[in-house]
């Protein structure tokens, strides 16, 4: 197998910190990852990491409980890089928010700072089911920059296998 | 309003069946929550069926969503249900362990 016949790609959006673009990041993040072959579940695994990251940035990030609270405030932008390196893909979301006070806590299954919103607080525990790497930086008044990783199987004897 | 789920639910006597959207995310748990309380008030419900026939994709905002019905209902007194999971969605239920605090039932 040569090395160096490894299909790059790289694409990045930044959108309004509204909840109706949760829906349009995973979109964009499916279409991203179309021509890696990925499997219906690979395809979901990342489309629910993706919002899980995405809907973080949006109401914890920017506090944005209402669509209509995002219109005008051009700061409130929720920034995603999609990488691919062969099978490997790498998405990463990143706000200009407030910042998580203590990643390892926010971390833990069922923690949540918003208990009154009704929300799971299963956000990054969902992330680290469903992609292979998480990685989590932040910092108070900066921002919080969220970078997954999933290395989608290649399909072996892609010319068979098929019907 | 918007066209893109429609919003569909069945009333029997105290029985209340929900069709849930097709993606369930923190998007529409925001209505789907103020929806079906409201619901679930105006008809007095006894008995809250959560119907996921429908839906394609659930993050974590549809836990949020069941916690919070499950709640309501054992407030009330009443049942709760889930019906129509696909593999994709009971692969979420059980994540959070939701099938302790909801009945679910097999197709």
């Amino acid at each position: 197998m040569e090395k160096n016949n490894r299909l790059k790609n790289y694409a990045k959006v930044s959108f309004d910190a509204c909840s109706m673009n949760e829906g349009f990041a995973r979109m964009v993040v499916m279409g991203f990852m179309m021509d890696m072959n990925p499997t219906m579940d690979e395809l979901q695994d990342v489309k629910t990491a993706v919002s899980e990251a995405v809907t973080n940035a949006i109401i914890h990030g920017y506090g944005v409980s209402d669509c209509g609270e995002a219109n005008g405030q051009e700061a409130a932008q929720v920034e995603m890089t999609c990488l691919r390196d062969g099978q490997k893909l790498t998405v990463i979301v990143e706000d200009k928010g407030v910042g998580i006070v203590n990643v390892e806590e926010a971390r833990q299954p069922f923690f949540t700072t918003k208990p009154d919103m009704e929300r799971s607080g299963m956000g990054f525990a969902f992330m680290e089911t469903f992609m292979d790497e998480v990685e989590v930086y932040s910092s108070v008044g900066e921002g919080t920059r969220v970078t997954m990783t999933k290395y989608i199987a290649i399909e072996e004897f892609e010319e068979e296998s098929e019907q | 309003m918007e066209k893109k789920y429609e919003k569909k639910y069945e009333v029997r006597g105290h029985v209340l069946t929900y069709q849930m959207p097709k993606e369930v995310d923190h998007h529409v748990a925001q209505q789907l929550c103020r929806e079906l309380d409201m619901l679930v008030e105006a008809f007095a419900v006894q008995e809250l069926e959560l119907d996921f026939e429908k839906t394609e994709f659930m993050d974590s905002s549809g836990i949020g969503v069941v916690i919070g019905r499950s709640k309501t209902m054992q407030f009330r007194g009443g049942k709760f249900s889930a019906s129509h999971l696909s593999r994709r969605v009971s692969m979420i239920f059980q994540s959070a362990g939701l099938q302790k605090i909801v009945e679910v039932k097999e197709a």
